[in-house]
């Protein structure tokens, strides 16, 4: 017997960040859980939330450029030599 | 950690201040171009900020990490910045944000049995090839996707999925709760989705 209905695709995708960020309860989780074993739709919406962070992380340039290294360095100089 | 980084910027080591912009350096630009209008000027942002560590440093007590002090320091400094363009982030207006739904309500069936279920389910992206997703081109507009987020969103969202900053090191920085974040970030992502499938759609 089940505690509560079925969730449905459309409260689903509203907690799928929830769900990435480990913030459901362990009930919520099973219901999420249980509603992607049958929902192949909703396996594929996660998927696309995957590959969407892969995307967004992506964006990350580890380099500040050289002229703004050295502008930075300048001020630390003029810093210790106060 | 920190203390033996805070200890040598205290001393003046040049190659601990050097280490520490190549860590958070680009970051911090990143960051500061959510608050201001034009990379020149979030440049100057980043730059007053570093001035702001260093004079703070022989104050700074551990009380929160290095990181967040000095990502505090970067949006406080931002913050004022975008103030006078006019440009702020109107994180106290949070609790007033809008009810928009991840996916558009259009897509699910509205009424019968399977009310709640796909009516026009999204497509795999599984045969796209990495490089697609990778390329030049999607991240443009994964970047134009972030760029038209409310500021809130589009900070939230580079802090957390670009920068990979933790949730806590984000809400200790903006001064958000940990709720706020979270309805911030999935709001930013749902969005940044959406935009990926209209882009990658006809594959």
């Amino acid at each position: 017997m089940k505690l509560a209905r079925d969730l449905t695709c459309k409260e689903l995708v509203e907690l799928v960040t929830e769900y990435l960020e480990g913030g459901l309860t362990a009930a919520e989780r099973e219901r999420f859980e249980e509603h992607l074993g049958f929902c192949d739709w909703c396996v594929t919406y996660l998927d696309q939330m995957r590959q969407t962070l892969v995307a967004v992380g992506s964006l990350r340039e580890d380099d500040v450029s050289p002229a703004m290294e050295a502008s930075l360095l300048a001020t630390f100089r003029g810093w210790k030599a106060r | 950690m920190d203390a033996e980084i805070v200890e040598a910027l205290r001393a003046g080591d040049e190659a601990a201040f050097a280490m520490l912009v190549a860590q958070y350096g680009a970051s911090m630009l990143r960051v500061a171009q959510m608050y201001v209008r034009t990379r020149a000027v979030a440049e100057e942002v980043v730059q007053d900020a570093w001035l702001g560590v260093l004079r703070g440093i022989g104050s700074f007590e551990g009380r929160s990490s290095l990181k967040t002090w000095i990502f505090r320091i970067l949006t406080n400094t931002a913050k004022t910045r975008g103030e006078r363009e006019s440009r702020s982030v109107p994180f106290s207006a949070l609790e007033g944000v809008d009810d928009e739904a991840a996916v558009e309500p259009e897509r699910f069936q509205s009424e019968g049995r399977w009310a709640g279920h796909w009516a026009a389910p999204p497509s795999p992206w599984t045969d796209i090839p990495e490089n697609r997703l990778l390329s030049t081109e999607t991240r443009e507009v994964v970047a134009r996707a972030i760029a038209a987020l409310p500021p809130a969103q589009a900070t939230v969202i580079t802090m957390r999925d670009v920068e990979g900053f933790d949730s806590e090191d984000v809400c200790n920085v903006l001064g958000i709760t940990e709720t706020n974040q979270r309805v911030l970030l999935h709001r930013a992502r749902s969005k940044v989705r959406r935009a990926l499938e209209d882009y990658l759609g006809d594959h």
